[in-house]
């Protein structure tokens, strides 16, 4: 189905399913219970979680099939926003024409980089994407302060022509009338679950910019982008050109990226000029690396994981941890949350930063390897004691490309 | 007049004449046999003819057409395929995988933004690779990550990668360099076969003389960056330059 082998159609069909059901499966803790906090079904997250999840695959499609790591595309998240609060200001709150558009910009803008960073390699690559997003994000704060409203940040005023608005139409970001911030919620005997639109308008587009990824990785485009990671001298030397292939790979990123920074502003109509900060580049290789380079669901996770990691543990507090270990004795229960103190609420970059270095370390395939393992381990049990210990140094079959 | 035209080609690298005035010609379904002492200036000239490294002066015709001034991937899809020294292959892809990347490159030539087909759709292609794989007996290896493959193999399979894309000339560097005896024999026994059931062009150089003896249907000594003599195997064997050449270089 959808020109996907079996595997695949049933692979994507869970994801489609898992996407669907996210409300409902990160509230898992009923309201008002001592682990409600770590409930992330609220709207907010859940389209952070669809949002990065979407710039994190398309920074795969560039990092982990090509190994071209650009430290640059935080750039192309600030341009996507930027065109779409334009065209709320110009024409109205419907966010089609500025997603749109946002993808068209920051491909043509992706083109440019990328023609001009690609004619290096390795940390050179690296440097000179680095330098273009510093560029354009001292550019946003000063020299185009007319196009990008400067440290205000770009908003919608009053005084806009929203030429395309009618008279009754919505005051913020909406899809012909679907107001991206209306939510619904349901309360099943405690368990409070809401549906938003914005999410799910968020969660529509991950599962389009999923399905396109898998396409790619499929094809005998995303084969060649694979064999550039893996030699580029035998590429040449086949009679291929590397150059276009990962220029095309870079414009593809950059218009994920696009999509995303366009997605950021259609939930919450604002942009700054912080969005392309190195900091925010930064986070996507993190995600992306933290989650699996090169594999299909690893962004996602990645994005998923650190994007938890910043909204749920940071707001754990001395107090919450008290109230969890007030079973013990006094002197023991400071002792414990003593320790504890350091790794939670401002001090969960550290915990993360721990975690990180613990996948590269023993996970250099990021968390899907690690659930890989898990799996093989679960499966081995089940068919029944360990497996023979290959006498013969048999070597390994490739690892597959999905999961 | 041969497929591959080398004439009056010099190459410096500062104060070293690598290469001085070397004119080569090889025949179509021949096979050329390059030898000569180390540092002969042999992997200097074979570069010149793939677009690594560009002549000082003189010209490279191939099938008619100049080769200079042109990038690597433009002379392979003009028809000439390389095997390396050490193998070059993908080896993070399968072997399959590894044949697919040539069938594609040679259909859809340097670039084709492929992005929404699919690979296991491409029948054809696919059922070209295998066929390859088979020729060289390494079929039962196709899904097999290509850098555990053994050095041998990695050869045989790199060698695959060339030929499936049936190239007009295969130009080898020393193909069995560094390798244990039993991988030596193993590469002999596919060049034999290449050369027995292809109408193949290759230019090969080699240090192995009973692997140069048993191929080559004309052998071009290189000294010094320079042309000795050119002749069938036979006469080649008791020629005094050649043993001038070899003996002065080995005190
Ligand atoms: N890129 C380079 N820069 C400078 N000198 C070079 C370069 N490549 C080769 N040379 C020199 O040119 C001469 C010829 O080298 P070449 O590698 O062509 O010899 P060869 O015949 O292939 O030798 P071998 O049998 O050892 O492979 C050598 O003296 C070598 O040191
Ligand atoms: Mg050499």
């Amino acid at each position: 189905m959808f020109g996907l082998s079996a595997r695949d159609t049933r692979f994507l069909l869970i994801v489609i399913a898992l996407t669907l059901l996210t409300p409902i499966l990160l509230q898992p803790f009923p309201e008002g219970s001592s682990l409600a906090q770590f409930n992330a079904g609220y709207p907010d997250l859940m389209q952070k979680f669809a949002i990065f999840g979407i710039f994190a695959i398309g920074f795969n499609i560039l990092f982990g099939l090509t190994g071209y790591l650009s430290f640059g595309h935080a750039a192309f998240l600030g341009v996507g926003s930027y065109t779409v609060v334009w065209m709320y200001k110009l024409l109205g709150y419907n966010v089609l024409p500025g997603l749109l558009l946002s993808v068209v910009i920051s491909a043509a803008f992706a083109l440019l980089i990328g023609f001009i960073s690609l004619r290096r390699s390795g940390i050179y690559f690296s440097i000179l994407t680095l330098a273009f997003a510093q560029m354009s994000y001292n550019l946003a704060y000063s020299v185009l302060t007319p196009i990008t409203n400067g440290e205000t940040g770009l908003q919608v005023y009053a005084s806009d022509p929203q030429i395309l608005a009618g008279s009754g139409a919505p005051t913020s970001p909406h899809l012909f009338g679907l107001v991206m911030r209306n939510s619904a919620q349901v309360d099943l005997g405690g368990w409070v679950f809401t549906f938003n639109v914005g999410y799910y308008f968020c969660a529509v587009m991950a599962i389009l910019a999923f399905y396109i990824s898998l396409r790619i990785f499929r094809s005998p485009f995303g084969m060649m982008l694979r064999a550039i990671k893996t030699n580029q001298t035998r590429m040449n030397y086949t009679g291929l050109n590397s150059r276009p292939y990962t220029l095309a790979a870079f414009v593809i990123s950059g218009m994920y990226a696009g999509l995303a920074g366009g997605l950021l502003a259609a939930m919450d109509p604002l942009a700054g000029a912080e969005r392309m900060q190195w900091t925010a580049s930064g986070e996507v290789v993190l995600m992306t690396i933290l989650g699996g380079a090169g594999t299909l669901m690893g962004p996602v996770l990645g994005a998923g994981f650190i994007k938890y990691f910043e909204n749920i543990f940071s707001k754990i507090n001395d107090g919450i941890l008290h109230g969890w270990f007030a079973f013990l004795p006094d002197g023991l229960e400071d002792f414990i949350v003593a320790c504890f103190h350091p790794f939670v609420g401002k001090g969960w970059h550290l915990t993360l930063g721990i975690l990180f270095m613990l996948v590269v370390i023993f996970l250099p395939g990021g968390l899907v390897e690690g659930m890989q393992r898990i799996w093989r381990l679960v499966r081995r049990r089940k068919s029944g004691g360990p497996k023979r210990k290959d006498p013969e140094h048999r070597p390994t079959a490739a690892p597959h490309m999905a999961e | 007049m041969g497929i591959l035209e080398v004439k009056g080609v010099n190459k410096r690298f500062g104060g070293l004449q690598a290469l001085g005035d070397v004119n080569l010609s090889v025949a179509e379904n021949t096979v050329h046999a390059i030898i000569g002492p180390n540092g002969a200036g042999k992997s200097t000239l074979l570069n010149c003819l793939v677009g690594k490294l560009i002549p000082d002066t003189g010209s490279v015709m191939f099938d008619g057409q100049s080769v200079l001034g042109r990038k690597p991937h433009e002379i392979n899809q003009l028809g000439i395929s390389r095997v390396f020294q050490t193998p070059e292959i993908f080896g993070d892809l399968t072997v399959l995988e590894n044949v697919l990347i040539p069938c594609f490159a040679k259909r859809d030539g340097a670039f084709r933004m492929h992005a929404f087909e699919t690979v296991a759709h491409e029948r054809d292609i696919v059922a070209r690779a295998e066929q390859m794989l088979d020729d060289v007996n390494m079929l039962d290896k196709a899904g097999m990550q290509a850098s555990s493959l053994s050095r041998g193999d990695k050869r045989r399979l790199e060698m695959a990668m060339c030929l499936v894309q049936e190239p007009k000339l295969l130009l080898l560097d020393e193909p069995t360099a560094g390798m244990a005896r039993a991988d030596t024999n193993n590469t002999i026994d596919l060049l034999k076969d290449i050369k027995a059931t292809r109408n193949i062009t290759m230019a090969i150089i080699e240090h192995d003389m009973h692997v140069v003896f048993s191929l080559a249907d004309r052998i071009t000594v290189l000294a010094q960056g320079t042309p000795l003599v050119e002749d069938v195997p036979e006469k080649i064997k008791g020629h005094p330059k050649v043993q001038e050449a070899y003996l002065g270089q080995a005190h």
